[in-house]
């Protein structure tokens, strides 16, 4: 019996081999043969994290639209619909609603880990490059998704989002009339933001991830050590500090997977709503054009982006801050001058100002979850905008005379 | 690493303490989606009190009936007073189009209200709670929770009447201080409370009826994770042996 079976996959695997030969050699080039450091660490997770996140979005993606109807009169009522009335529906919701905002969570861990250990510098330019596109075309996925439910905050967070394209020069009423299809949130809008949130993004958004990663898969992986491990090979020509993607990596990405997922199971079935973080308490109330709610505010993740808006007095420039202080990303290899890679071995000046980066990133985020009211916010929100942009422009600076310790040839590892 | 995920771990917590923490102080209901006579309690008070203006247009009445161990008979006898199919919705007696004329405007639904509220069903409890007289209003009753909301006192009969003590606050303007008892209700202070809990329960309920089954088997999945967890590492532990 087991000659038998073993058999017949050894006939399908050569049958599929003389068709596709190619097949075989793909897997080797990307997992089986591949070869990554043996010295990643707690940060090295949080890719294969977002690629599990991502299938789980599409997956339950499908099946919430099963059930989901994209006009303005029936969107709110069909999630209500969903939560009650489909079998496993309410589970199926809140795997996406909370999937929406761990994607986000493991997304800002993936860049924090690449800012520590320098994963961007050359050669890895491109692949960061295209990490940040995902970056972005992540956020219009995310936002278009949140409008979806139709309810208070999705309406009005779209109107809000939607006119700042209004603060464009010339172009900017047409603008914002061709993105809503309409003079204001509508049906029409809803329904191509539907469009575009299950068909357009997901497929551009899947095509971006596959690039990242064979981008990744031409240079190889950096490690926290920012050593390449490709100078030191073995005699049989693969890298002494390297292992196999498989089966290291996998075993070791299964242990982080199911441990994520524990996380993520915790919240899904304990607290949903997160109190208020994941799903907000105003979008339990159906959309209403006649009603503005008392304080419009992103989800979290967008938070730090909104507060930057709100703390320039000039619309327009406010818009600009905002996107530029996204798009900056893009430059971050080539502002970087400094001669090593890892934090490990750079002085005091690169770890103060990433802290206080993270710091101002964090304190930002919690400012644009607050309705602006009092009097310190908006300055606070000023300087940190301006450390936001000084820790970028100064880095060529900074960067170059911070001191650097002396990175071996080898990873560190201990067994 | 294992500080991180510790800090992780609180930062997390200390953050849904302080986003479910509101401006009013909010008195606690002690609702318990568990006490099942608590949530058949509060279904019944609804259907009695509060349906005749306010909809559950999202809860079927077989919803009810399979969540709270009631039978088909049991619901359309008891909680059924307006004819409607047994797997129909809850909808309140008072037709749309009547409410405007009589009351000038529709009640809203309150399928979602313990949802939308911050604090939920405390949030029910200390408003149900919060009635007094006040004639300048249209209909006699104000709230100190929800000052100028337009409905009134659907329990007074049970609670009683409560005055207002009028106070200033910073800006000289008066504000209700305290709530007293001018002329009490056919149930005492405790028995009333009960009453406010039930409701808030039961709309906690009706707000997220997978609530019940979410809970449930909520413990099993997270156990069964941290087990496929240990697993993971133990199998990564035995392939990195050979990792030096």
């Amino acid at each position: 019996m087991n000659g038998f079976v073993s058999r017949q996959i050894d006939n399908a695997y050569s049958w599929v081999n003389e068709r596709a030969p190619g097949a075989t050699a793909w897997w080797n080039r990307h997992a089986g043969q591949y070869y990554a450091p043996k010295n990643f660490n707690f940060w090295y997770y949080f890719g294969s994290l977002a690629m599990l996140v991502f299938v789980n979005q599409i997956l339950t993606g499908i099946w919430l639209t099963m059930n989901y109807k994209p006009t303005a009169a029936e969107a709110f009522d069909s999630v209500e619909y969903i939560m009650r009335d489909v079998e496993w529906g309410w589970l199926i919701r809140y795997m996406h609603s909370t999937g929406a905002s761990m994607f986000f969570v493991v997304v800002y861990l993936h860049m924090f880990r690449g800012l520590i250990y320098g994963s961007y510098k050359k050669p890895r330019e491109l692949i960061w490059t295209l990490g940040v596109v995902i970056f972005l075309v992540l956020m219009a996925e995310a936002f278009l998704g949140y409008v979806l439910p139709w309810g208070q905050m999705s309406y009005w967070g779209a109107q809000v989002i939607t006119s700042l394209f209004g603060a464009i020069p010339v172009i900017g009423d047409p603008l914002v009339e061709f993105i809503r299809g309409d003079y204001l949130i509508s049906d029409a809008t809803l329904n191509r933001f539907f469009a575009l949130h299950v068909i357009a993004l997901p497929f551009v958004l899947a095509g971006l991830i596959y690039m990242h990663l064979m981008a990744l898969h031409e240079v190889g992986s950096n490690n926290p050590d920012g050593v390449e491990i490709k100078k030191v090979k073995g005699p049989d020509g693969n890298p002494k500090d390297g292992i196999r993607f498989h089966p290291y990596y996998t075993v070791k990405d299964l242990f982080g997977a199911s441990f994520f997922i524990m996380i993520a199971a915790f919240i899904i079935f304990f607290g949903p709503t997160m109190g208020g973080w994941f799903l907000e308490h105003d979008n339990f109330t159906a959309a209403n054009p006649l009603v503005t709610p008392a304080h419009i505010k992103p989800v979290w993740y967008f938070t730090p982006y909104y507060a930057m808006l709100r703390a320039v007095p000039d619309k327009l420039l406010g818009v600009i801050i905002m996107g530029a202080a996204t798009l900056i990303f893009f430059a971050l290899p080539w502002l970087d001058r400094s001669e090593v890679k890892s934090i490990r071995y750079r002085g005091p000046i690169t770890k103060v100002m990433i802290t206080l980066f993270v710091l101002a990133f964090l304190v930002l985020g919690w400012l644009g979850t607050r309705s602006g009211a009092e009097a310190w916010e908006k300055p606070l929100a000023f300087w940190l905008t301006v450390y936001y942009f000084a820790f970028f422009f100064t880095m060529p600076i900074w960067s170059k005379i911070d001191k650097t310790k002396k990175v071996p040839d080898r990873v560190t590892y201990e067994h | 690493m294992k500080k991180f995920l510790i800090s992780l771990i609180l930062a997390l917590c200390s953050s849904v303490v302080m986003a479910a923490g509101g401006g009013e102080t909010l008195e606690q209901s002690g609702a318990d989606l568990n006490d099942k006579a608590s949530l058949q309690r509060g279904a019944k008070l609804f259907v009695n009190y509060c349906m005749g203006c306010h909809s559950l247009k999202y809860m079927r009445y077989s919803r009810v009936a399979s969540d709270l161990d009631l039978s088909e008979e049991e619901v359309q006898r008891w909680l059924n007073f307006t004819g409607a199919k047994f797997g129909e919705p809850m909808l309140a007696a008072m037709k749309p189009e009547d409410a405007t004329k009589w009351v000038g405007a529709l009640a809203p639904d309150l399928s979602l209200t313990a949802r939308v509220k911050l604090g939920g069903p405390d949030w029910i409890y200390t408003y149900l709670k919060s009635f007094y007289v006040d004639p300048a209003r249209p209909l006699g009753w104000n709230n100190k929770l929800f000052p100028n909301a337009s409905m009134p006192n659907p329990l007074w009969e049970l609670q009683g009447i409560q005055v207002a003590e009028m106070g200033k606050d910073a800006n000289g303007q008066p504000i209700v201080t305290h709530l007293q008892m001018s002329s009490p209700g056919t149930l005492s202070a405790e028995e009333y409370d009960r009453v406010a809990r039930d409701l808030s329960n039961f709309l906690e309920y009706a707000a997220e009826p997978a609530a019940l089954k979410r809970q449930a088997i909520g413990a099993y999945v997270v156990l069964f994770l941290a087990f496929l967890t240990f697993m993971a590492w133990m199998l990564k532990t035995e392939y990195w042996r050979d990792v030096h």
